[in-house]
């Protein structure tokens, strides 16, 4: 035991990630067990990922704003109404001068949500940053304030069909990159991460730093290559219906389905959305000063502030970049239902929060990972799609998702404990 | 010290009022480059605030402060930066969560062409100044939370003196320190003296400051009782100035150093 806490310490893994990904596995054999191999398999662990998407994207969000102390509990209403504003961009405004089926409607209209997100989230950023009202009061106000918003779009009317192409984001039917482009994405993602290890050495060797041991270096890069490998093999292994990869040939122009030709899902577009997020938004919590400055702030904001950081400011950004993410999923999950209702992601403030504190963010501030935050939201799914696979009353759901939450703060308290002593 | 060149930092009638109670009240004084003014006083005598209002961190009500005889404004932690004015605090106003590199370099940290930052180059530089500092120190990978008390110590005055600081405020630097770990800040205030640094050294420790300083400044409820050459005192003299307020009654030293 020792010795195995030794050589995982000389591979730099940090334990927790280890411990999350442990409990992940403990989750989905355990369901696998239960459900006699229904749990493990492409066609279920493809749906985890494409309903894991939307909470994830605003996961990662969440964790820049608990780790500088505050709380966002605005996000599901923000998704909802950014959905809204979203589906009538697509369906009514748009096709008014660009007329229907425009190739450039699902762009506009993501860009109009982007913008708007950043502009209710900085609204708010700014109310809490410069005026001084408290976090949690200002985006409990938001929950309500922007929840009737998403009614008073509509008057409450469900908007659908949506853009044909804006759907796509959802990771439905034809909304995945397919055998060959999941292999070209995940290519993409290792060549990325070996280069970003190899990078790392040779500047730490340059310096004179200490270096991991060649085996453990080898052994990380083996593990990240053979989990990338495994995802995209897993989700190449579901095949795509006959009937509906016929229809996709079709709308795509490409005529018959050639014989025997088998089509699969492969990665989704919104697990893409997703990878792209996550790694776009370590590296700016990690490497930029923005990323720095929020974690200096969570750590000691006094200290920030003498520092010379413009503390107030960084809420402002930190807020606004909230709400970015929140018109991302809000894309997601309005694309993937094919319609914008005016009760989209309620609750999804809850299920965010709970997957960056189970990810390992604390409220104290100062620490959190996107990759934990990530994890948090799949343990999370993975609890709430097994237990409904195995005939669980959605009210005991919610129980047993509740003790999790409690549990895993829990033990991540006992366990930071145990490392400061 | 000669009196014939400009003080490196003049402070003049400083006022500072927390909601109505007057924390500083109108102190003038001043330091000139390679000496080492102490501050001492009771806890509450206004040490701290005075010294905030110098590195920018309380706003003045009243009073002006001239950086080589030059009028300058100084109403940020920014401000104080350009002007090289540099404090170790006594909380040492570090993020517990961040590495050594981090903190060093918060607020100014070193990037790349690309605009990230430059993780190895900073932590190259740390390495390399706090080796000068503190040779026991290794641990530049974990936060700082987990450092002993003089290696956060070592930080916090690294960050202090790695930016060419002309001005250097030291607030309570040996509180937290053991006695190897004191000396350590004494060698170093000698040397950047020698330097040409001009130091404020506030300090609730009359030997301490007796030790290091060129002359004292006694603070008392915010007011300024007085200012003496170290070489021209006693730690009798001062104690009592620290005590009841006011020059013993017998002193033959006229005040000086205050007023212009």
């Amino acid at each position: 035991m020792k010795s195995l806490s030794s050589l995982l310490a000389k591979t730099e893994l940090s334990p927790r990630l280890v411990g999350m990904l442990a409990v992940l596995a403990a989750i989905w054999i355990g369901f696998d067990l239960v459900t006699d191999g229904l749990f493990v398999t492409p066609r279920n662990l493809y749906n985890l990922s494409v309903q894991t998407a939307s909470v994830a994207v605003m996961a990662t969000g969440m964790v820049f704003v608990i780790v500088m102390r505050h709380i966002d509990l605005s996000v599901g209403s923000l998704l909802g109404v950014l959905a809204m504003v979203m589906g009538v961009v697509q369906t009514q405004v748009l096709p008014s001068w660009l007329g229907f089926e425009n190739p450039a409607t699902w762009m506009l209209t993501l860009a109009a949500g982007l913008l708007l997100g950043l502009a209710i989230g900085g609204l708010q950023g700014y109310v809490i940053g410069f005026l001084g009202v408290p976090a949690f009061i200002v985006t409990l106000g938001g929950l309500l304030v922007w929840r009737g918003a998403a009614w008073w779009v509509t008057q409450g009317q469900t908007v659908a069909p949506l853009d044909s192409r804006f759907v796509l984001l959802g990771g439905g039917p034809g909304g995945t990159l397919g055998a060959t482009w999941s292999w070209v994405a995940g290519g993409l993602a290792m060549a990325a991460a070996l280069l970003a290890m190899a990078r790392s050495r040779r500047g730490r060797r340059k310096h004179g730093f200490p270096l991991r041991p060649l085996w453990a270096e080898a052994l990380v890069a083996g593990l990240l290559v053979a989990a990338i490998a495994g995802t995209v093999l897993v989700l190449d292994a579901y095949e795509v219906p006959q009937r509906a990869a016929e229809r996709i040939w079709q709308t795509r122009g490409l005529g018959p389905l050639p014989e025997g030709y088998v089509m699969v899902h492969g990665l989704a577009i919104s697990v893409v959305i997703v990878v792209v997020i996550a790694i776009v938004m370590t590296v700016v919590g990690r490497s930029t000063r923005f990323g720095r400055y929020v974690y200096a702030t969570g750590g000691n904001p006094d200290a920030a502030q003498l520092a010379g950081i413009d503390t107030r400011l960084l809420t402002v950004k930190v807020f606004a970049l909230m709400g970015a993410l929140c018109a991302v999923s809000a894309a997601i999950a309005s694309a993937r239902l094919q319609s914008a209702a005016n009760d989209l992601g309620t609750l999804d403030e809850l299920r965010v929060i709970a997957a960056a504190v189970i990810g390992g963010t604390s409220l104290a501030g100062g620490v959190g990972t996107i990759y934990g935050a990530i994890i948090g939201a799949l343990v999370m799914q993975s609890l709430q799609s097994g237990m409904a696979m195995v005939g669980v009353t959605a009210s005991l759901q919610s129980i047993v998702i509740g003790v999790v939450l409690v549990l895993a703060v829990f033990v991540d308290q006992l366990y930071r404990r145990g490392r400061e002593e | 010290m000669a009196e014939g060149p400009t003080p490196l930092v003049e402070m003049r009638g400083i006022e500072v009022a927390f909601g109505g109670v007057k924390a500083v009240d109108g102190v003038s004084l001043d330091l000139y480059a390679g000496e080492v003014v102490g501050l001492l006083g009771h806890n509450g005598a206004g040490k701290s605030t005075l010294i905030k209002v110098l590195s920018g961190a309380v706003p003045a009500r009243a009073g002006e402060i001239l950086i080589d005889g030059a009028a300058v404004r100084i109403a940020s932690p920014q401000d104080a930066r350009r002007h090289r004015i540099e404090t170790i605090y006594q909380t040492l106003a570090l993020a517990d969560n961040l590495n050594a590199a981090a903190n060093l370099f918060l607020g100014r940290e070193l990037t790349t062409p690309t605009g990230l930052l430059d993780e190895e180059r900073m932590e190259a530089e740390t390495r390399r100044i706090l080796a000068r500092l503190n040779r026991n120190f290794d641990r530049f990978s974990t936060p700082v939370r987990s450092l002993s008390g003089g290696q956060r110590q070592s930080i916090a005055i690294a960050r202090a003196v790695h930016f060419d600081a002309r001005i250097l405020i030291m607030d309570e630097p040996t509180a937290a320190l053991g006695v190897q770990e004191t000396a350590m800040v004494a060698e170093l205030v000698r040397q950047l003296k020698a330097e040409g640094i001009g130091i404020f050294l506030i300090s609730h420790d009359i030997h301490d400051v007796f030790d290091l300083s060129d002359r004292v400044t006694v603070l008392k409820n915010g007011r300024l009782v007085g200012t003496r050459r170290v070489a021209e005192t006693t730690q009798d003299e001062v104690l009592a100035m620290i005590i009841q307020g006011e020059p013993p009654s017998s002193s033959r030293h006229p005040r000086e150093g205050g007023d212009p």
